[in-house]
C-alpha cells in the first residue's frame, strides 16, 4: 500500500497494538501528527513537557509488560526526552522514543531544532536508529518494537528526517525481524543449571535474592512456586516488590541500603546466594568485600555482561528467568526441605529482634503510617508509583505490595519527577485501578506541569505529596555525614499545594491530622479527578535502616525505638 | 585505566556495516572507561560485515566486561578475544633524500620491508611486521632523520 513515512508510523504503531501514545508536537514531527490527527486506533496524550511524555510511555510499559510509545519532535523535543530514555534504559524498560529530525539534507548544518539525537542517547537506549531513507522505514519500526521488548528489554530511540515522513512509497510491514547480530539467549546451559541445582541441594543456608528482572520475564508466579517448593528464604530487591507478595512467609523484605535487618543478615551469613534478574547494584550490596562473604553465586540472568561484572559468580546462567526457573523446577522434586529449617529459625529470630518498625505519633502523621494506611484502605487495587528520595524508600519498605507490575519507580537512574508523568500511563493502562503517586514536596515539582495535563484527559491520579518540608534524603545524610548543614535541602518556602492543584483543574487536599488522611483519601477516590494531598509529615523523620554509602550490610543504623518527632534543627 | 594488572589483548570486531556503528564502538569504551591503543577498521570481502580490530589492555575481569559489553551492541556480530593469532601492523616512515637510500633499503628490508617511493626531497619506507617489531624499527630508523612517521594500527588473524 502506498502512503507517506509519517502515515507509515501510525501504521506500525497500530500494528504493535499500542493503545496510548504520549507526546509533544513541534516542527519536524508535524507531518507524523497530521496523520495522528487522521488515524483512530490509538489516543494520542499531549503531554506539557517531552520528559513526561517518556516517563508517560515507561509507566504504560512497566504497568502492561508491553511497549510504551512517546513521540517528541527534534532538537528541545529530543534533548527533554532523554531523561527519560535513561530512566527507561536503567531499568531495562521497553519504549520506543520516536524523534522528528530536521530534513535530510540539512543533517550536519546546524539546522533549526537540529540536534544529534543518536549521539546524545546513544549511551541511554538499548539501541537508536536515524533513519535513512523511506525504504527502510517499516523495516526499522519493526526492528524498533522487537529491540525494545525482547532479550533484556530497552528503549530504542527512531529519528525519523521530515522529508521521510513526506515521502510516500509502499509500506508493507514486515511480520517477522531477521537482525543476524542480534540473537538473545533465552534458554539456560543445561549443564549449569543441573550444577546450580545441585548446589541449592547441597547448601545449608540458601537465599533467594529476587531482581527486577523477575518482573520483566513475567515470572513472579513461578519464582513463588520455587519458593514454596525449596521452602527456601528470599529477599527483593528495590524493583522486585511484590513479586513474592508482602503475606510470603519465605519473604524476607527488601534487602540493601535500606534495607530491613532479616535481609541484609541474611546476605551477610548466607551459603548460597541463587540471584534471578538482580545485577548486584552498588546499593545493594554495600562494601563488596564483605557482600554475602561466605556464599556460593548463582546467577541467572538473561543479558552475559550482567554476571561477573560486580562479584565474582560460582555457576553462572545466561537466559530467561522463566526458562531457566522451568528447568529448574523437575530437577527439585523431592528436594529436603526440613535441610534449611535451622536457618529459617535464625532469619526468623533476627526478624523477630528488629522487625521493619516505626513508631507511630498522635500528634503528627509518620509517613510510614500514611503508607501503610493506604496499604490498609485501597490495598490491593492501588498500583502505586513513585518519585525519588525518603517517600521512594519508605513506600518500598512499607507498602503491602502483593503483586508485581504495582510498584512503579525509578530504581536505577533514581529520577526525580519520574512519578506522576508514570501514573499518568499507569492510569490510562488500567483506569479501573486506584493510581496512587507517593511523592515530596521536591520530587513532585519536578513535573507538576502534568497537572494539566490529567485535568485535560480526566486522568485521575492521587499524587500523595509526603511533605516534610526538606529535600528530605539529602537532609538525612547531611544529619549523619555532614554534621547538619543543610545545604540548598530546606524547602520551608511551599506553594499553596491546594491552590496549585486547582488552578490547573484538579484538586487539593491540606492534610495535618489521620482523620484528614482517611478522609481526603476516601474523597479523592470518589471525586475521580486529579488531586494532590498535601501531606504533612514529620519534619525530621528519617529512613531505617540505613548502611552508610559504602558500609558493610551487616552493619546498619537501626530505627531508634523513642518518639524522634520532637527533635528540631 | 579501571584495573592495575593490566595485559595487553586484541580482540577482532565483526560488525554489520551501517552508518555510526563504528561510533557506537568508540563510544562503549570511552563511556566505560576502557583503553583503546589501536584500532583499525575495513569492510569484509563480498559481505555485509565489516571487521574492526582493537587492541586494547586490562585486566583478565575488565577484557570480560569489555567482550560482552560488546557482544551486547545491536549491530555488533560476534567478538573474538584473540589468544593464537598472526598479528601484523604496518608503518610509513619519510627520510629526507640526504640520508643513504641504501642504508634505509637494508634496514627496511631487515623488517620486511622496503623503500616504496623516492621523491626529490624525501624517500619513503613502509615496512609491515609484529607490532614489537615495529617498536624496534622505529628506534632503529631514528639515526635516519625521519621527518614524518605514520603507524597503521594492528590486524589479527587467529591462527
Amino acid at each position: 500500500m502506498q502512503m507517506s513515512g509519517a502515515q507509515m508510523v501510525c501504521e506500525a504503531i497500530i500494528a504493535e497494538g499500542v493503545t496510548t501514545v504520549f507526546g509533544y508536537p513541534g516542527g519536524a514531527i508535524m507531518h507524523v501528527y497530521d496523520e495522528v490527527y487522521k488515524q483512530n486506533g490509538f489516543e494520542h496524550i499531549l503531554n506539557r513537557h517531552e520528559q513526561a511524555s517518556v516517563h508517560a510511555a515507561d509507566g504504560y510499559a512497566r504497568a502492561t509488560g508491553e511497549v510504551g510509545v512517546a513521540m517528541v519532535t527534534s532538537g528541545p523535543g529530543f534533548t527533554n526526552a532523554v531523561t527519560g530514555l535513561a530512566t527507561a534504559y536503567m531499568d531495562s524498560i521497553p519504549i520506543v522514543v520516536i524523534s522528528g529530525q530536521v530534513p535530510s539534507q540539512l543533517i550536519g548544518t546546524d539546522g533549526f531544532q537540529e540536534i544529534d539525537a543518536v549521539g546524545i542517547s546513544r549511551p541511554c537506549t538499548k539501541h537508536n536508529f536515524l533513519v535513512r531513507s523511506l525504504e527502510e522505514l517499516p523495516r526499522l519500526l519493526k526492528e524498533a518494537f522487537y529491540i525494545a521488548r525482547s532479550g533484556r528489554p530497552g528503549p530504542v530511540l527512531i529519528d525519523i528526517p521530515k522529508d521521510i515522513t513526506v515521502d510516500i512509497g509502499e509500506f508493507v510491514y514486515p511480520d517477522t525481524v531477521n537482525i543476524p547480530s542480534y540473537k538473545p539467549t533465552y534458554v539456560g546451559n543445561k549443564r549449569q543449571i543441573e550444577k546450580a541445582v545441585e548446589a541449592i541441594k547441597k547448601a545449608k543456608k540458601p537465599l533467594l535474592y529476587i531482581g527486577g528482572g523477575v518482573v520483566l520475564s513475567n515470572a513472579s508466579d513461578l519464582v513463588r512456586e520455587l519458593a514454596k517448593k525449596t521452602q527456601i528464604p528470599a529477599v527483593e530487591t528495590l524493583m522486585a516488590r511484590g513479586v513474592l507478595g508482602a503475606k510470603n512467609p519465605l519473604l524476607l523484605g527488601m534487602l540493601g541500603m535500606h534495607g530491613n535487618y532479616a535481609s541484609n543478615m541474611a546476605m551477610s551469613e548466607t551459603d548460597l546466594v541463587i540471584s534471578l534478574g538482580a545485577r548486584f547494584d552498588d546499593r545493594v550490596t554495600g562494601k563488596l568485600s564483605e557482600f554475602a562473604k561466605y556464599a556460593d553465586i548463582i546467577h541467572v540472568d538473561i543479558d552475559a555482561s550482567n554476571i561477573g561484572k560486580i562479584v565474582d559468580v560460582d555457576y553462572p546462567i545466561v537466559g530467561d528467568i522463566t526458562e531457566v526457573v522451568e528447568a529448574m523446577m523437575p530437577q527439585l522434586d523431592g528436594i529436603d526441605t526440613d535441610r534449611y529449617e535451622a536457618w529459617r529459625s535464625i532469619l526468623k529470630r533476627y526478624d523477630e529482634l528488629h522487625p521493619q518498625s516505626f513508631v507511630d505519633s498522635d500528634e503528627v502523621i509518620k509517613p510510614q503510617w500514611a503508607i501503610e494506611r493506604i496499604g490498609e484502605l485501597v490495598g490491593e487495587n492501588a498500583i502505586i508509583t513513585s518519585d525519588v528520595g525518603q517517600h521512594q524508600m519508605w513506600a518500598a519498605q512499607h507498602f503491602p505490595f502483593d503483586r508485581p507490575r504495582q510498584w512503579i519507580n525509578s530504581g536505577g537512574l533514581g529520577t526525580m519527577g519520574f512519578g506522576f508523568p508514570a501514573a499518568l500511563g499507569v492510569k490510562k493502562a488500567f483506569p479501573e485501578k486506584t493510581v496512587i503517586n507517593i511523592t515530596g514536596d521536591g520530587s513532585i515539582l519536578m513535573n507538576m506541569q502534568e497537572l494539566v495535563t490529567a485535568a485535560e484527559y480526566k486522568i485521575p491520579v492521587i499524587n500523595m505529596i509526603l511533605n516534610n518540608h526538606f529535600l528530605g534524603m539529602v537532609r538525612q545524610w547531611q544529619t549523619f555525614f555532614y554534621e547538619k548543614r543543610y545545604a540548598e535541602t530546606d524547602l520551608s518556602f511551599q506553594p499553596n499545594w491546594k491552590a496549585l492543584a486547582e488552578a490547573c483543574g484538579g484538586i487539593g487536599y491540606d492534610v495535618t491530622t489521620k482523620e484528614e488522611f482517611d478522609a481526603a483519601i476516601k474523597d479523592a477516590i470518589a471525586q475521580d479527578k486529579v488531586c494532590f494531598m498535601n501531606v504533612i509529615i514529620n519534619r525530621f523523620e528519617d529512613v531505617l535502616p540505613m548502611v552508610p554509602s559504602g558500609g558493610a550490610l551487616f552493619n546498619m543504623m537501626l530505627p531508634q525505638k523513642v518518639d524522634k518527632t520532637k527533635e528540631t534543627k | 585505566m579501571k584495573n592495575s594488572s593490566n595485559e595487553r589483548r586484541v580482540i577482532s570486531v565483526i560488525v554489520l556495516n551501517e552508518s555510526s556503528v563504528l561510533a557506537r564502538i568508540t563510544a562503549l569504551f570511552a563511556g566505560r572507561g576502557y583503553n583503546i591503543e589501536s584500532l583499525t577498521v575495513a569492510p569484509i570481502p563480498e559481505s555485509d560485515m565489516s571487521h574492526i580490530t582493537i587492541a586494547t589492555n586490562g585486566s583478565a575481569k575488565v577484557m570480560e566486561q569489555i567482550t560482552k559489553q560488546l557482544h551486547k551492541l545491536i549491530p555488533v556480530y560476534k567478538v573474538i578475544e584473540h589468544e593464537e593469532m598472526v598479528e601484523k601492523e604496518m608503518v610509513l616512515a619519510k627520510f629526507p633524500i640526504a640520508e643513504h637510500l641504501s642504508d634505509i633499503g637494508a634496514l627496511c628490508a631487515a623488517y620486511n620491508g622496503g623503500i616504496v617511493n623516492v621523491g626529490r626531497e624525501m624517500i619513503i619506507a613502509m615496512v609491515a611486521d609484529e607490532p614489537q617489531r615495529i617498536k624496534h624499527f622505529i628506534e632503529a630508523s631514528q639515526r635516519y632523520n625521519p621527518s614524518e612517521i605514520v603507524r597503521g594500527g594492528v590486524v589479527a588473524i587467529e591462527r
